[in-house]
């Protein structure tokens, strides 16, 4: 076929972490983009707002982020006119999924985590893999960095399992300031290990209020 | 001296792949396929990188009362452990639920579908579909898509009209009638504890210890199954979370720490 080679993929690393709590949900990730060693820019945006209170923020090849985000958009604006009001998390998570799977055999080579707050008022986090297969979470990591972050973040907010029966109790034990402190932290030490995370940091955090962005500088290395 | 040859190139219109949302994408949706020549080399090549969910334990087995289903909760890729609470049970819907073994992407969105084929046949029929028909369902699905690199090996329990229902159906297009089945990289573990327990008239509890038993002893000796061990009943009212442990700590249900006795105390050494 014409424009297009046999292998069309690329990883342009960065990472991606999500935390629910009560009433809240933070969403990072951070905005190096690169290609083997090279740094393409430092100021890529990861995160994208889909709805009120629901952002996606992916890793993965950028070309593919871009494509799955502005699928997800056009879906999102047409089923706003169609029922007048905004898709819910859990609704959108379950779009994600099927959009993911219908390319079981073309994959958007891409690892998403989808945050916000679901019906109720909690934070929600769902996270997938690159053909649609998704879970909800009390928090997740994903991309380069996520072998990296996820130990720290199971020591530091372990909650029992949602398996369990008789169920426990499993709320994020922090409050919003602290999972924001938490995140800055995590993403610290992740750059001081994985080349393909690092330069900024940027920050998404849902809760009743709205939506508010916060940035960190991380190291430039 | 170079000759021009783009008038010979035959014109490729733009491809659909190429658009990043199809003109008519209010219709129901299709699979894309990638646009190269070698398809399978390109399937090889995409598994690898996006690696789905491998090694688990799963089993089912009929009994007087009716069946019992029960899995684990570990999804790794290679050695690295990425999630300990996967839902391996998928309840499609009240009275049916089915497992999952192999890709998690696959097993969740067929089973999904086969949820919604499942309702539309009750809406048709006004009854509901028999196990037998739903794992054909499935395994029709499966069928169409042999050798395009789907990973399913599923076990479809459920309570129909019949009585109990118990079908294990694969992504190369199997589909068997039985009474106990184990799919996934820890069967022989927990065939190995399910046969020597089984017999046909168990009671509910004992039904339910003997797949948690064979569970937790999968986990035990396979390192790519772990997490939860969760058991679930399906009898005439439909199924029933019977439990979920954490096989951690039901090893030390299965075999308590004794503290052993000391057998010679260390003293003061006599003064010579």
């Amino acid at each position: 076929m014409a424009l297009r080679g046999d292998w069309v993929y690329e990883n342009n690393g960065g990472t991606c972490v999500a935390i629910a709590g009560s009433d809240y949900c933070v969403v990072a990730a951070d905005t190096r983009l690169s290609v083997g060693y090279s740094i393409y820019t430092r100021d890529y945006s990861k995160i994208c707002k889909l709805a009120d209170k629901c952002v996606l923020a992916s890793s993965g090849f950028q070309g593919d982020m871009k494509a799955l985000q502005k699928n997800l958009a056009a879906k999102h604006l047409i089923y706003q006119h169609q029922h007048n009001k905004q898709m819910s998390c859990p609704a959108m998570a379950r779009l994600l999924s099927n959009t993911l799977y219908y390319k079981r055999f073309f994959p958007y080579y891409t690892f998403n985590i989808l945050g916000g707050l679901d019906n109720e008022g909690k934070g929600c986090v769902y996270s997938y893999d690159a053909v649609g297969s998704y879970e909800r979470t009390g928090y997740s990591c994903q991309g380069t960095g996520g072998n990296l972050i996820t130990p720290v973040l199971d020591n530091q907010l372990k909650s029992p399992s949602p398996l369990l029966l008789p169920s426990r109790d499993a709320v994020t034990p922090l409050s919003e300031s602290e999972a924001v402190d938490l995140v800055k932290d995590v993403f610290a030490s992740a750059t001081e290990r994985d080349i393909y995370t690092g330069d900024k940091l940027e920050i998404i955090i849902v809760n009743a209020t709205g939506i508010r962005q916060e940035f960190l500088d991380l190291r430039k290395d | 001296m170079k000759l021009d040859t783009s008038g010979l190139e035959t014109f490729v219109p733009p491809s659909r792949g190429l658009n990043v949302l199809p003109s008519d994408f209010t219709a129901s949706p299709a699979f894309d396929l990638p646009g190269c020549t070698d398809f399978d080399g390109f399937q090889k090549n995409a598994v690898q990188m996006v690696k789905p969910a491998k090694g688990t334990t799963t089993l089912a087995f009929i009994f007087k009362e009716g069946v019992i289903v029960a899995a684990d909760s570990r999804a790794s890729m290679g050695g690295y452990i990425s999630s300990q609470t996967v839902k391996k049970i998928i309840e499609i819907n009240p009275y049916m639920i089915g497992t999952m073994a192999g890709g998690a992407a696959d097993c969740q969105f067929w089973h999904r579908n086969l949820g919604i084929k499942c309702r539309l046949h009750e809406l048709a029929n006004k009854r509901r579909i028999s196990v037998t028909g739903a794992s054909k369902l499935l395994a029709n699905i499966l069928y169409s898509y042999r050798g395009m690199g789907l990973s399913v090996g599923t076990m479809i329990a459920g309570w129909d009209e019949t009585g109990p229902g118990l079908y294990y159906v694969d992504s190369e297009g199997g589909r068997l009638k039985g009474k106990r089945f184990s799919v996934g990289s820890g069967s022989p573990y927990a065939y190995a504890v399910l046969d020597s327990g089984y017999r046909f008239d168990l009671s509910i509890e004992e039904a339910a210890e003997l797949a948690r038993r064979a569970i937790y002893h999968a986990t035990f000796r396979d390192g790519a199954s772990g997490g939860v061990a969760s058991v679930y009943y399906v009898g005439p009212d439909g199924w029933k979370k019977l439990s979920g442990d954490d096989v951690g700590e039901l090893h030390y249900k299965y075999y308590p720490v004794v503290t052993s006795s000391v057998e010679q105390e260390m003293a003061e050494a006599p003064v010579a």
